[in-house]
């Protein structure tokens, strides 16, 4: 188990790179710093996960990985070029299924008009859709409207709309936190399943320890706000994952309980200043 | 069945004033008063025919040029001035003094700039309309969802692409709501602006029957201006079911 917190080194090409973000907020009763400083590599290929006790910074996080909001200080390099916009490599998949579909829009058309917007040719599309519909388990509900399909099946819209773009890294923001518990099991398996398939690189934003151990190749444990990176873990599990096998695996257990008392340091408030407290305390100045 | 119960719904007040006017204005003799009866044979021995041509037509051209007109100018400066905060910023404070404003009051220098002809009319229909569409349509541009902008965003659409494919249907319910308080305003307007100083039209010629005491004849006209109302309310709930099918839909489902 490597627990190797400054330098991350994936294997292979790095993809993305986050490169000492921080991010501070200006509100009206003052600056607010929400990340502290971030820097990881991502591999092409990787599926990686970012947990993290809730308030830890991670959807500004993601917000600055995925060019909505721009850094502080720091920046994010995606395949050599620094990120200052949303770039044409990346999709990301949010949380709120119901408010990230287009309700005027029909199922297939949620999941075209990115490509439209691209200019990709009209017979590719077609293809590309109806691809990522049955990847996904909706080809028989095109004609739909978002709001007339569960939970589930709207965020696998959300998810056929990303594949269908076919971006480098898929960014995912909590996108299984407001769906029930079999379904959530259900869209685990079928992330790992696409992300197999399709070779594509995985950011997954999550609270769910037994989520990320689960689903990740990688997990990187954040602090709680002002965010940095706790500990940066590579998942010893094999690469087909069952719900039931897999989680009932020793070694599964042992890096969910390792994980599981990170997160509880971080609860208990450890973040970037008392990191550099303890830092002081140990240097015994 | 249930078409029916809706139309005996909407039909069974109105039957019920007509009753009770009719029967108390049976033994009326001040001519002042309306009667039913003699306001629906006005109706159709005086206005139905030449009448509707000549006075009604060109009201409804005025009306309909005038409020297309809101429409497309409401719509188009609404969401250029909706997506940008400084644009908002700037024209705050004028349109709430603009809109405080009471279109009537600009019509006799509007007739003294543009002069007698359908152009003053048009232009205050107009502007009487743009009002209501245009601050809702910067309002509805200004409360899109913030996810679906971000959604918008990562996916690259900018420019021509975001406006028609995100913000202007996003928009659409709240650029409704503003055509919908619009269309009284325009009638109204209508109506003003031609018994101010016209040549024709229905205001100007229920004005001309009051003048010469023909009372059967102006209340018919008033009778039309409130078909005209009805009419258009009837077209706009038609148009408005269908584009924003997806939106009462999406609403319905939430209730459940």
């Amino acid at each position: 188990m490597s627990t190797d917190v400054t330098g991350t080194t994936p294997k292979g090409e790095v993809l993305l790179s986050v490169q000492g973000v921080q991010k501070v907020y200006s509100t009206p009763t003052g600056p607010v710093e929400a990340v502290r400083d971030l820097t990881f590599d991502l591999g092409k290929g990787e599926f990686a996960c970012l947990v993290g006790p809730s308030g830890s910074g991670k959807t500004t996080l993601l917000k600055v990985i995925s060019g909505l909001m721009p850094a502080t200080s720091g920046r994010v390099v995606l395949d050599g070029k620094t990120i200052d916009g949303p770039p044409r490599g990346m999709a990301l998949v949010f949380q709120e299924y119901g408010r990230s579909l287009y309700p005027w829009m029909r199922v297939a058309e949620n999941v075209v008009l990115p490509l439209r917007a691209a200019g990709v040719p009209k017979a590719e599309r077609r293809a590309r859709v109806d691809e990522a519909l049955e990847q996904v388990g909706l080809a028989h509900v095109p004609k739909s409207y978002p709001w007339q399909l569960s939970g589930g099946m709207q965020q696998r819209v959300a998810i056929a709309r990303a594949i269908a773009y076919r971006p480098e890294v898929l960014l995912m923001d909590e996108p299984f936190a407001a769906v029930d518990a079999q379904t959530r099991a259900d869209l685990e398996d079928l992330v790992r399943k696409v992300w197999k398939e399709l070779g594509i690189t995985v950011l997954f934003v999550t609270h769910d320890i037994d989520e990320s151990v689960y689903l990740g190749e990688r997990v990187i444990i954040l602090s709680s706000s002002p965010t940095i990176i706790l500990e940066d873990l590579r998942i010893d599990l094999p690469a087909e994952r069952d719900q039931l096998e897999t989680r009932s695996m020793p070694e599964f257990v042992e890096q969910r309980h390792h994980v599981y008392e990170q997160i509880q340091k971080a609860k208990r408030g450890y973040n970037a200043d008392t990191a550099s407290m303890s830092a002081v305390a140990a240097s015994g100045v | 069945m249930k078409a029916l119960k809706a139309l005996s719904a909407a039909l069974a007040l109105p039957i019920l004033i007509v009753i009770v006017w009719w029967l108390g204005t049976m033994n009326e003799t001040n001519p002042f008063v309306p009667k039913p009866g003699q306001m629906l044979n006005d109706l159709f021995t005086v206005w139905v025919g030449p009448l509707m041509a000549e006075q009604v037509v060109p009201s409804l051209y005025r009306l309909g040029v005038g409020l297309g007109a809101a429409i497309i100018v409401g719509i188009t400066l609404g969401l250029l001035i909706g997506a940008s905060r400084l644009a908002r910023a700037l024209t705050g404070p004028a349109f709430e003094f603009i809109r405080a404003v009471p279109p009537p009051v600009l019509l006799p220098v509007l007739l003294l700039i543009l002069g007698i002809d359908d152009r003053s009319k048009i232009f205050l229909i107009f502007l009487g309309c743009l009002w209501p569409i245009l601050l809702n349509t910067i309002d509805g541009v200004r409360s899109v969802d913030s996810v679906l902008a971000d959604t918008t965003s990562t996916y690259g659409m900018q420019g021509w692409a975001r406006f028609r494919w995100f913000v202007f249907p996003a928009a659409l319910p709240r650029i409704m709501t503003g055509i919908r308080l619009a269309l009284p305003i325009a009638i109204i307007l209508m109506v003003v602006s031609e018994m101010y100083a016209a040549l024709d039209g229905l205001g100007y010629r229920i004005m001309l029957f009051k003048q010469t005491f023909q009372m059967g004849p102006m209340w018919a006209g008033i009778l039309i201006i409130g078909l005209i109302g009805i009419l258009m309310a009837g077209l706009f709930r038609l148009v408005e079911r269908r584009v924003l099918a997806w939106y009462y839909g999406q609403r319905e489902m939430e209730k459940q």
